[in-house]
């Protein structure tokens, strides 16, 4: 196995690029949709009496500035995600019954994408600026990290539905175990949690929905990204002959985990 | 699960204590950043808001709560 430095330098370099690609992503879907948002925004503020010239005069970061400040955000957050994932790559691997390096690697980004994005996104979904309330936001910050952990909590509650049944159970009974498992956590979650509406009534629905499609595209194409260029990555450090060799212990390469993905069957 | 059926050992070795505190400390610091990233009011940065403001625009576009 390759050391832990290079798994995560692989990692930390995936999510770089996958990162940049998802700002590239991010500067063409989101951007007009930021822009109209602010639009809107302005019209509200100056349809009020204003004392200055405007308010943009305190403003630390021109427009011009955040859209490059999208890249340098969207870089380093991919970073960060692709050594989380390089990490819990290293920690679970011999936990994920498949021989094949870069399966894994795609089922952990998978079900980071699911826990980590799709789960929260559902309950909380992205706002654009100027639409959230002030005073709410460390209770909003607080439940969107709870339900980040709840829904990698749920994705671990599918995965061990899906290792409940017997290995030789029909591929349906073992998918229906996962899923139950799967939305028994998030049904729970999403209950407990606090909801946030703060939409303002007359904000444009259709510009919304344009912007919450491509925030979650943005999280789509990062974790797509940084999936298939960490295992991509890694099965460039597996071709050295040393990785290929026999492992002792192993299991002889069967069909059985290009069936089942996440979980072989158990060994006779 | 794996740890009562070793046999299922595939080509990675146990988890050592220093592999253990090495990934702590690698998630620690990646902690940081993401919080630096898309949490950050401008408390930990010391930079007043300006970071936050310079990747607010991607902060939204990820969807973590904002303003
Ligand atoms: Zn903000």
């Amino acid at each position: 196995m390759p050391s832990f430095l290079s798994v995560l330098l692989r990692g930390l370099l995936a999510g770089l690029v996958a990162g940049l690609i998802a700002g590239t992503f991010a500067y063409f879907a989101g951007e007009p949709r930021i822009d109209a948002a602010i639009a809107i925004e302005e019209q509200a503020t100056h349809s009020e009496p204003t004392t200055g010239e405007d308010h943009h005069e305190d403003e630390l970061v021109s427009r011009d500035g955040q859209r490059a400040g999208l890249f340098l955000a969207t870089g380093l957050f991919g970073v960060a995600m692709g050594g989380m994932l390089a990490t819990a790559y290293v920690l679970l691997r011999r936990r994920l019954r498949t021989r094949d390096d870069g399966r894994a690697a795609l089922l952990l980004a998978g079900g980071a994408l699911l826990g980590a994005v799709v789960v929260p996104f559902l309950k909380y979904p992205a706002n654009p600026p100027a639409v959230g309330n002030p005073d709410t936001i460390n209770q909003r910050t607080g439940s969107y990290l709870l339900l980040v952990v709840l829904g990698l909590v749920a994705v671990w509650a599918g995965a061990l539905g899906h290792r409940a049944l017997r290995p030789d159970a029909p591929d349906w009974q073992r998918a229906a175990a996962a899923v139950g498992g799967f939305l028994l956590v998030t049904v729970v979650a999403y209950t407990v949690l606090p909801s946030f509406h703060e939409v303002p009534d007359d904000f444009p629905a259709a510009l919304l929905w344009d912007f919450r499609l491509a925030s979650l595209g943005t999280q789509l194409v990062l974790w797509t990204g940084i999936g298939l260029l960490f295992a991509a990555l890694l099965s460039w450090s597996g071709r050295r002959p040393t990785a290929a060799a026999p492992l002792p212990g192993g299991e002889p390469v069967g069909a059985d985990e290009a069936r089942d993905g996440v979980d072989a069957p158990a060994r006779p | 699960m794996s740890s009562s059926t070793p046999a299922r050992t595939l080509a990675h070795p146990a988890i050592s204590a220093r592999l253990l505190w090495l990934a702590l400390a690698v998630v620690a610091v990646l902690s940081l950043l993401t919080y630096l990233v898309a949490f950050d009011q401008g408390a930990v940065s010391q930079s007043g808001m300006y970071l936050h403001e310079l990747m607010h625009d991607g902060r939204h576009l990820l969807g973590v709560p904002c303003h």
